[in-house]
């Protein structure tokens, strides 16, 4: 059965997706997206240097095996993520963005009112929208019918390794959506990407656990396999999983 | 937006019909308590092997109930605006070559109804006509403007309309659109409707998704319990809410639960949904869609009804005339769609429910909210 992850009519084998920032160097952040296995790769564009030939990260990285997907991190309103994403496209990036919008540098939460409203001017422009977003559902249904291409709530705050701290709110994301559920920001460990794909996410997002892991490559494998196991988990059907049962007094007793 | 037409295709194939036989009930045993169930789930709860576990799923279906409803029970009453009808759905009481006394209200008559149904204090009215030619949207839209001076809450049950036609009638005021598929079996459907007005199936298999885009806030879907297999058409009328529910995610999408029982004479009923059957229908409809409306007509017996309130119903229509003018001119003795079997008051219906423990809700809407 091929089992490939779909989005904007685009196909994926793997359902990971990894950042490249925080690493200790290019050289450790490349191999360590290799061990991955992502086809898609996130860069901050505010790290990017589209004018120079030689910009470290971007070199280091094979544009032929990689999506590239740019992300707006840094910015602080709606306006800021428009104009990062066309200053992307513009230096010869694909024209698929990850709206990132984190207007208090302390907590680095995503703004659900500027991040909707820039889903649906880039959504307008022509862009591939992929929005960072707070667990949110309603708001998932609101970003879907801007026309994002994913929605991507967050298990718990960037870069804390918490991991799915949102589960209830990602559940019912899960079950409403019509578009891929990538589940972005707080996975710390191999076992929370795979309670994420268990629960019926359809990709997940991981940077932080890699880039600060004492061997980044080790992690990274251990990444891509538990998101392989944890969909094989979700495809299965799991028949240990349920809630245990309380007798009460017969309700259909009252049948002839 | 995609048709359920084809999403159905895409999803009821030989897999899940095969489940649908299953006989082993230790598959479908972990399934009774489950969370966030599959398709394949349903399947297997309604299959011939969950029925020994039918108590447990009942057991399961009260709490997911309870939960999500409480102890509260909506009542409602339709009006019957005509029972004229080119239709010759042969399982129905309005068919043409039926000898019926056929009466179509006038404006007026629509209004003297509403004033007599306000006064055994139903406070939703749900708007019925037949398949008939001739009364257009605006004399609906003029019933329902009339109507909601008396009325929160004013639904309607009539043929498919185009997606204009449902926003004319919610800028009116009418919240909700009840349509029955009848059967999901397709072959089935076009043999019985076959050169009536509703001789098409996709028209009104996507009659609800037309109604959410045009904003109404309560879609009601449902079929004849008796037409055809029942375990097929739950399974096909459970992902067809899940399908409104996703899609529509503003409204409230609702189960009307009609079984076939008083049928006309030259009518046999197909495929008969025993009492058992129809309480399997119900828990597994509740296990699987949590926060559906479950609505129970006045086609049941009283008892059995207010039984069916532990395990999921949650809307009762109360005191019903299924005949044009059958509240205020109750005299002048028009054909009834069906006979009831719960001649309970709105008044009697609220006084047992009170004493089993429940809330009976007259008004739970204000059309403050949309006009």
């Amino acid at each position: 059965m091929s089992d490939k992850l779909v989005i904007a009519g685009r196909e994926f084998s793997s359902r990971l997706m990894v950042g490249t920032g925080k690493f200790s160097s290019a050289a450790v952040m490349k191999a360590a997206v290799e061990a991955s296995g992502a086809e898609i790769v996130t860069v901050a564009l505010r790290r990017v240097d589209l004018d120079a030939q030689s910009d470290n990260m971007l070199a280091a990285l094979d544009m032929e095996k990689y999506l590239i997907l740019a992300n707006t991190s840094g910015a602080r309103d709606a306006k800021e993520a428009v104009r990062l994403a066309k200053i992307a496209r513009d230096g010869g990036l694909p024209p698929w963005v990850k709206i990132e919008v984190t207007p208090d540098p302390r907590t680095l939460l995503p703004d659900p009112v500027e991040t909707l409203k820039a889903a649906e001017e880039l959504v307008k422009d022509g862009f591939v929208v992929l929005p960072y977003m707070p667990a949110d559902p309603i708001l998932a249904k609101h970003l879907e019918e801007v026309g994002c291409a994913t929605v991507m709530p967050l298990g718990s705050m960037i870069g804390s390794g918490m991991g799915i701290r949102t589960r209830d709110a990602i559940e019912i994301i899960i079950d409403n959506a019509n578009v891929p559920v990538v589940v972005d920001a707080g996975l710390g460990l191999p076992s929370h990407a795979a309670e994420a794909m268990e629960m019926g996410a359809d990709a997940v997002l991981a940077n932080t656990a890699l880039a600060i892991a004492r061997d980044p490559s080790k992690i990274a494998e251990g990444f891509k396999l538990a998101t392989i196991a944890g969909r094989l988990g979700y495809l299965s059907g799991p028949g240990a999983a349920s809630r245990e049962a309380r007798a009460s007094s017969p309700l259909t007793g009252f049948i002839r | 937006m995609t048709s359920f037409g084809v999403v159905l295709q895409q999803t009821v194939g030989a897999d899940l019909l095969n489940l649908l036989c299953n006989r082993d009930t230790e598959k479908v045993r972990p399934i009774v308590t489950r969370a966030r169930l599959t398709s394949a789930d349903l399947a297997l709860l309604l299959s011939p092997g969950a029925e020994p576990l039918l108590e447990e799923m009942a057991q399961q279906a009260r709490r997911i109930t309870q939960a999500r409803f409480g102890n509260a029970v909506s009542l409602y009453a339709p009006l019957y605006i005509s029972n004229k009808c080119s239709g010759s759905c042969p399982y129905c009481g309005f068919k043409r070559s039926q000898k019926i006394k056929r009466r179509t209200l006038s404006i007026e008559e629509v209004e003297a109804e509403g004033i007599a149904l306000s006064r055994t204090g139903i406070q939703h009215v749900l708007l019925v006509t037949g398949d008939c030619p001739g009364k257009g949207v605006e004399f609906l839209c003029d019933a329902a403007a009339r109507l909601k001076k008396r009325f929160p809450s004013v639904t309607v049950e009539i043929p498919p309309l185009e997606e204009d036609e449902y926003r004319a009638l919610a800028q009116i005021g009418v919240d909700g659109v009840t349509l029955y598929q009848e059967t999901y079996h397709k072959p089935l459907y076009n043999q019985l409707h076959r050169g009536s007005p509703k001789d098409n199936y996709l028209y009104r298999l996507d009659a609800l998704s037309r109604a959410g885009n045009a904003g109404m806030r309560k879609l009601n879907l449902g079929v004849l319990w008796g037409l055809s297999h029942w375990r097929e058409d739950a399974l096909k009328l459970a992902l067809h809410a899940r399908f409104l529910e996703k899609n529509h995610w503003r409204s409230q999408v609702l189960l009307g639960m009609p079984r076939l029982h008083n049928v006309p004479d030259d009518f046999a009923i197909p495929h008969p949904v025993s009492d058992r059957d129809f309480v399997h229908i119900i828990v597994a409809m509740r296990i699987f869609l949590n926060d559906a409306g479950i609505v129970v007509s006045t086609r049941e017996k009283p008892a059995f009804r207010d039984n069916l309130l532990a395990i999921g119903a949650t809307q009762f229509s109360a005191g019903s005339k299924t005949e044009p003018g059958g509240y205020s001119a109750a005299d002048q003795k028009s054909g009834a769609q069906f006979e009831i079997d719960d001649q309970r008051s709105p008044q009697t219906v609220e006084q047992d429910l009170a004493r089993l423990g429940y809330d009976p809700v007259f008004k739970d809407w204000d059309r403050g909210f949309i006009s």
